[in-house]
């Protein structure tokens, strides 16, 4: 220390010198290439995929990807929420197949297009609130419980409710989102776009999303600072149940059905997009971004794998490859952020 | 509610009435006497050190004053009113901001976000809170000038505090508290995690915070900053007051004596 204690005191305080070692800077850009990885390597596979496949650029293969990806696509940014916030939604796979059914079931109980969306959408938000309540109000340690829970009662009440079969049959509203194009693209692009806006509204703009990332960032801290934590909580998982509801609506119009066989491993796909994306299960760190990216980086991958005749064992063992290295990326990553701070206190101490 | 809001308080009413006193405070956890009977009392741009050995009760009095536990018995008065305080936010709406040991920052978020944590610019005011829009560049704003009125100033104020060193976590903490500030600041070893620098740069915050007009409560166990900075100084032992004097250096084996018991 070269200055006096006195000299300090006149000068305020300087937190503004460069930083101490060419090291940081170093690490910062080490961080940032993992923070723009997820993205990066997308464009990559996209790159070498159209280089390796004739087939993989074509419209006609796009507008697939994209339909195939719609629905991880709605479910992931809902995992999202729900991830942001240190928890996690095991139940949207089933919630999505008991969504379908009650939806068909609506339909043939003679229902109009718009009621039978609001049944499955309404459905997925009644479980995602159970969800949110018994974890938040039922005191329980971890949401992986209660999800777990409602993963085998909405498919059991599924199964039940459909007799075990997919009940087919839409109405042409439904199906028209799944099937027809608008501009090449398939409807439920449109879909995932409106959700993605409004979301992005929510989380970026609202004080709500801002709460969502304090709760994430530090549970004990938002209750102190007089953030109501348990609403902000329950509110993720009705966010994440309403995105598994608007996934039905998209599976449904695609395959014209309604089905207790729907969305299985779903929460896996979801959970991974989320990874994959560069989200972080540390809580309060990624953006909805992440989620498209990973859902479409997983769409890609199973494309891909498909193009090159790879059977769908092998998809899931890659599929579960590129999480753990995700989750590794992530760590590094906060590893990384540590040693610049410990670089930066060496500075100032 | 802003940063010119609670300076604008600066030596409102009667300057020798306490701003906080508090009466007879006693805790009990289970059959542990935490607190007996303790009375403290802390004025406006005044600076009250709180000393003790550990488990004398110094983090029990102040939790208490916070909200995070409730007294058994005794009185909480501001400006002279006695008032309840069952939980954080009743003493943060009540005028009483405390800085935590862990100093209770999102790392994820930036200083401005959060300084505003819990109680976000936002609007419009018709609409649940939660529904409301926030004006991020309004609080941004009045954080640059708050920090700037503290003199703080820091590599970046759009990174979060995540990327930034104990020095410039500890002072964002104190700064925050400057925000909502309107009577008391307490701190919780404000110091105890910092290197000789950095632990300047703190105390000297909390001699600006003071000269703003705040009653300060400030635990540490420096006895130097004691001397420093305390225009009085409550030693408890134990559970009790054993002592209360004005701190200075010719005391100061008097003041480790009464901490110590011997």
């Amino acid at each position: 220390m070269s200055e006096t204690a006195k000299d300090v005191v006149k000068s305020g305080i300087k937190l503004t010198d460069p930083l101490p070692f060419a090291r940081v800077n170093t690490l910062s850009i080490l961080l940032k290439i993992l923070n723009f990885g997820p993205a990066l390597i997308l464009l990559l596979l996209i790159v070498v995929l159209s280089v390796t496949s004739s087939y993989f650029l074509t419209p006609r293969n796009i507008s697939n990807i994209l339909a195939q990806t719609a629905v991880i696509s709605v479910v992931a940014m809902g995992q999202q929420l729900v991830i942001l916030t240190r928890g996690i939604d095991l139940s949207v796979g089933s919630n999505l197949a008991l969504a379908s059914v009650l939806g068909a079931l609506s339909f043939h109980a003679g229902a109009p297009a718009a009621l039978v969306i609001a049944a499955m959408i309404a459905s997925g938000a009644a479980v995602g609130a159970i969800n949110g309540g018994f974890f938040v109000f039922g005191r329980l340690p971890h949401p992986f419980i209660i999800t777990l829970a409602t993963l085998s009662i909405a498919k059991g009440l599924a199964l039940q409710l459909a007799d075990g079969r997919a009940i087919p049959g839409m109405p042409p509203a439904i199906s028209a989102l799944g099937t027809d194009a608008f501009g090449g693209l398939p409807g439920s692009v449109f879909v995932v776009l409106a959700v993605a806006a409004v979301l992005f509204v929510i989380t970026r703009t609202m004080v709500w999303g801002r709460w969502i990332y304090a709760v994430g960032g530090r549970p004990d801290a938002a209750l102190r600072m007089g953030i109501p934590v348990s609403w902000v909580l329950v509110s993720t998982y009705v966010v994440s149940g309403t995105c598994a509801g608007i996934g039905a609506v998209l599976l449904a119009g695609r395959t014209d059905a309604g089905s207790p066989l729907f969305g299985n491993l779903l929460e896996l796909d979801t959970i991974a997009a989320v990874i994959i994306g560069g989200a972080s299960f540390l809580g309060g760190r990624g953006h909805l971004g992440n989620a498209l990216i990973g859902a479409l980086m997983i769409g890609v991958i199973r494309n891909a794998l498909n193009l090159l005749n790879v059977n769908i064992f092998f998809q899931l063992i890659v599929i579960g490859t590129v999480i753990v290295i995700a989750v590794e990326g992530d760590v590094l990553r906060n590893h990384l952020e540590g040693r610049v701070r410990v670089l930066q206190a060496g500075k100032h101490a | 509610m802003s940063a010119s809001a609670s300076a604008s308080n600066v030596h409102a009413g009667d300057a020798d009435r306490p701003v906080l006193s508090i009466k007879g405070a006693t805790k009990r956890f289970g059959s542990v006497l935490a607190l007996s009977e303790i009375d403290i009392a802390v004025r406006r741009g005044e600076i009250l050190c709180l000393l003790g050995d550990n488990g004398a009760g110094k983090s029990t009095l102040i939790k208490c004053i916070s909200g995070v536990h409730r007294l058994d018995s005794g009185s909480i008065v501001i400006d002279g009113q006695v008032i309840a305080i069952r939980s954080p936010a009743e003493a943060r709406s009540a005028g009483i901001e405390t800085v935590y040991q862990d100093l209770a920052l999102f790392d994820n978020l930036t200083p401005a976000q959060n300084f505003f944590a819990g109680r976000e610019i936002a609007g419009p005011q018709w609409l649940p809170r939660g529904l409301r829009f926030l004006k991020q560049r309004q609080m941004d704003s009045e954080t640059v000038s708050l920090l700037a009125n503290l003199k703080v100033t820091l590599p970046r104020n759009d990174a979060v505090v995540a990327m930034m060193s104990g020095g410039q976590r500890q002072a964002i903490a104190v700064a925050r508290s400057t925000v909502f500030a309107r009577k008391v600041v307490i701190l919780d070893e404000p110091t105890a995690a910092l290197g000789l620098r950095e632990s300047r740069q703190v105390l000297d915050l909390v001699a600006r915070l003071r000269d703003q007009g705040n009653a300060v409560i400030l635990i540490t166990h420096n006895m130097e900053h004691v001397i420093e900075l305390g225009d009085r100084a409550v030693v408890l032992r134990q559970g009790r007051k054993v002592g209360e004097l004005i701190p200075t250096p010719d005391n100061k084996q008097q003041l480790v004596a009464m901490i110590v018991g011997a």
